[in-house]
């Protein structure tokens, strides 16, 4: 018996789970430094994470959906190890569950499941949380390299609340900067924040290594850090005393993070290249604004939300160029 | 533009062109090209030679069909060829192999043409050439630029970018002097002076002596190209070659460019400068199970099962047996079918190889719209076709589509992207034609 099928009779070796056990494969580096300063804490709220994510996709669609078992296709791994990083490392793990939850039950399982939905699950989840539990949310611990203590851990400011507060208080930037640690510390991620926001180098060696593989393309990671550095340069160089300059915001919170895994999930970022590059420059204006006018230290959460909410726009209106439309006679 | 890179799979590639000789009974289809169908000139019965003429194209897009071998009409019915569909053809039982008087089959090379523009083109009418790249296209309506139109380039088609396909490659290797003089018989008839043959990195022998010969042969240029999949669609061809788009909807003319294939070169130079009619032609038989990949001249009309046998036999583990490359072929149920003159290969796929990949939700990655040669979003028409919203389906320009399968070779998900998007363009076409009357 000879089998009949339409054309094309070649198929690509790339599967779903494939680009989504790459893109778990390029978080590790982070993950392992993440885990090298936060210590044991780190590890069991990353475990918690994960679990829980494929833990409730797993009962919505047994119980619920009642649809194909997914659970393996690695993008729940993904929204857990997400979810984690974007929260401090001291985060008590019933409220992980709880921001797992939300992640997948709201963020992602209510519209379909995967590909199906308009926010990144992991941002849903961390803003439920932040809103909920603002106190918990907003306790980071120090970094202590190779720390096993579970509870009582010293706590400090992220740099970005550091900016905030020397904002509020109309302190000048150079007194700021000097309670913060140096360019080199924040770049390899010895610093107080999230635990997987921290080590702007080795996500982007991760980055890298997505781009690489063809899992992402360069368009909204180059335009979101490169507006965020662009737009920070406007106001740093207008009055140098008072903002900090765009390395400095490259290196803290979760631009980088953001930039690189969250901005670029496939299901809630524009689909052609020239919207990929506008919702790129969109969420590092947000970032930027949020940052230095907002009432949040950190904006890159809120900014990808709220530029998600714009894609099914941003898809209508920027199309790919189409072979033979326009002619343009020379 | 987009494009792909599947794997090449070239086997056949270093195997010289064999003849096959006659099987006992042809099948010779009316309707082998684009267009109207032939209209039968013999009767059930008749004694026919190789090479006579036993269907005539009457209407303007439409080819002659010839006999390609010698022998009686034993019936004049539907048969169902290579697509599937029974269509009306002629069946021959083979008798000895006479041929034609005036048809030159000697291998001598013959140079000078002294026909005008006009003389060619009815010449290749007279002996049925088709657009030999699998489209099929009556050659003789590409010879007669439109009014108003003007033709600055002939464009050559030595791209094969369908992997396993190695037909045309042998042919420019072994035939390549032949096919200049074909080419240079095309820009005649044109009225031409620039003809550019286009040519994948993938070949490299063929690259290096079909440019060798060209240095004999004022205007005709030979280019390398990116080893790209669809590089040899018409349209991607002349935006590599010249950059120009032809426009959407369009034909090549519109820029100025003719394009025909290797393969089409060479029926044109048999046909002028040999009076031999298009009665054989070069098939690739291939795949990774395959006994012999070989490289056959056969006649028109031969069955597909007689070429396998030639090549050591249906495998044990063949799944799937595809007429043509396996990014645009047919897949077919039946190998008693016969050769037309748009195969351009028999490929055999083991079970093994013979899969769709298991469907999945769509993830939105973007690989389709980023690889789309025409620049369309795939995973949007798909939707739109499947959920008939026709209207849509046409603005987001589902009928430039081509249908190259590059989208559901991509796709993560399996999702059978080109699937929905055939019966869209199938309903659009028609909503169409209604809206134009």
């Amino acid at each position: 018996m000879l089998t009949v099928s339409g054309s094309p009779h070649f198929h690509s070796t790339q599967s779903v789970s494939k680009i989504m056990y790459g893109v778990v494969f390029s978080l590790l580096p982070a993950m392992v430094v993440s885990f090298i300063f936060f210590g044991l804490a780190a590890v069991l709220l990353t475990l918690t994470a994960v679990a829980s994510c494929m833990a409730f996709e797993f009962l919505i669609q047994k119980y619920l959906i009642r649809g194909p078992m997914t659970i393996f296709d690695g993008s729940a791994i993904i929204t857990g190890i997400l979810l984690a990083f974007n929260v401090p490392s001291n985060l008590p793990l019933g409220l992980m569950v709880i921001g797992a939850a939300v992640a997948i039950g709201m963020g992602k399982m209510t519209f379909g499941g995967l590909g199906k939905n308009p926010f990144n699950p992991a941002l849903v989840g961390r803003v439920f949380l932040m809103i909920s539990f603002p106190v918990q949310m907003t306790t980071y611990p120090e970094p202590s390299v190779l720390s096993t203590q579970l509870t009582d851990v010293v706590t400090g400011p992220t740099p970005l609340t550091l900016l905030k507060g020397g904002i509020a208080r109309g302190q000048e930037i150079s007194e700021v900067m000097s309670q913060m640690p140096g360019y080199t510390d924040l770049m390899f991620g010895n610093m107080g924040g999230s635990m997987g926001e921290v080590s702007a180098i080795f996500l982007l060696l991760g980055g890298i290594y997505m781009l690489v593989r063809k899992i992402i393309t360069w368009h909204i990671p180059l335009a979101y850090l490169g507006s965020s550095a662009l737009f920070s340069a406007v106001f740093w160089l207008i009055s140098p005393d008072v903002y900090p300059d765009p390395v400095f915001h490259l290196l803290t919170g979760g631009l980088m993070l953001g930039a690189l895994y969250m901005a670029t999930d496939y299901a809630t970022s524009p689909m052609a290249p020239k919207g990929m590059i506008v919702f790129g420059v969109g969420c590092g204006l947000l970032t930027i604004i949020i940052r230095l006018f907002g009432a949040y230290p950190e904006g890159v959460a809120f900014s990808i939300l709220i530029m998600n909410a714009f894609v099914p726009l941003i898809n209508r209106g920027l199309k790919p160029k189409r072979f033979g439309e326009e002619q343009k006679n020379g | 533009m987009g494009g792909v890179h599947p794997p090449e799979k070239k086997f056949a590639e270093k195997q010289s062109i064999e003849r096959l000789d006659p099987p006992k009974m042809v099948v010779i289809p009316l309707s082998q090209h684009l267009g109207v169908p032939a209209v039968p000139v013999v009767e059930k019965g008749d004694q026919v030679r190789c090479g006579q003429l036993i269907a005539k194209g009457e209407a303007f897009i439409s080819a002659h069909i010839h006999a390609s071998v010698s022998g009686k009409v034993v019936k004049i019915d539907q048969v169902t060829d290579t697509s599937g569909y029974r269509k009306m053809s002629v069946v021959i039982q083979v008798e000895g192999d006479e041929w034609e008087d005036g048809i030159d089959r000697d291998e001598t090379l013959i140079k000078e043409c002294s026909l005008d523009a006009g003389e060619i083109a009815r010449k290749i009418q007279e002996m049925g050439v088709v657009g030999m790249g699998g489209a099929t296209f009556p050659s003789h309506v590409k010879m007669m630029v439109p009014k108003g139109k003007k033709a600055t380039h002939l464009i050559i088609n030595g791209v094969e970018c369908e992997p396993c396909l190695t037909a045309d490659h042998r042919l420019m290797i072994e035939k390549g002097e032949e096919i200049m003089v074909g080419i240079t018989i095309q820009m005649k008839a044109l009225g031409v002076d620039k003809a550019i043959i286009g040519i994948e990195n993938n070949k490299p022998d063929a690259l290096a002596h079909m440019k060798k010969l060209a240095k004999n042969y004022p205007g005709i240029s030979v280019e390398a190209l990116k080893v790209k999949y669809p590089q040899g669609a018409e349209k991607q061809l002349i935006k590599a070659l010249l950059n120009r788009e032809v426009p959407s909807g369009k034909l090549p003319i519109e820029v100025g460019c003719v394009v025909h294939n290797v393969g089409t070169a060479f029926a044109v130079y048999e046909a002028v400068q040999k009076n031999k009619p298009l009665v054989e032609r070069v098939v690739t038989v291939s795949g990774s199970s395959v006994g012999k990949p070989s490289n056959f001249l056969v006649r028109i009309g031969t069955p597909v099962s007689a070429l396998i046998d030639a090549a050591g036999g249906l495998p044990d583990d063949a799944g799937k047996v595809i007429n043509g490359g396996p990014m645009m072929g047919k897949a077919l149920n039946d190998l008693e079918v016969p050769v037309t003159k748009g195969t351009s290969g028999i490929l055999v796929f083991t079970k093994k190889e013979s899969f769709r990949p298991q469907e999945q939700l769509c993830i939105r990655c973007a690989r389709c719209l980023t690889i789309c040669p025409m620049g369309l979003e795939p995973y949007l028409l798909a939707v739109l076709a499947d959920k008939k919203r026709l209207e849509e389906c046409e603005d987001e320009g589902i009928m430039d589509c081509m249908e190259c399968g590059s989208c559901l070779y991509i796709c993560p998900s399996g999702k059978p992207l080109l699937d929905h998007i055939r019966v869209g363009k199938n309903r659009v076409g028609k909503m169409i034609r209604e809206r134009n009357g």
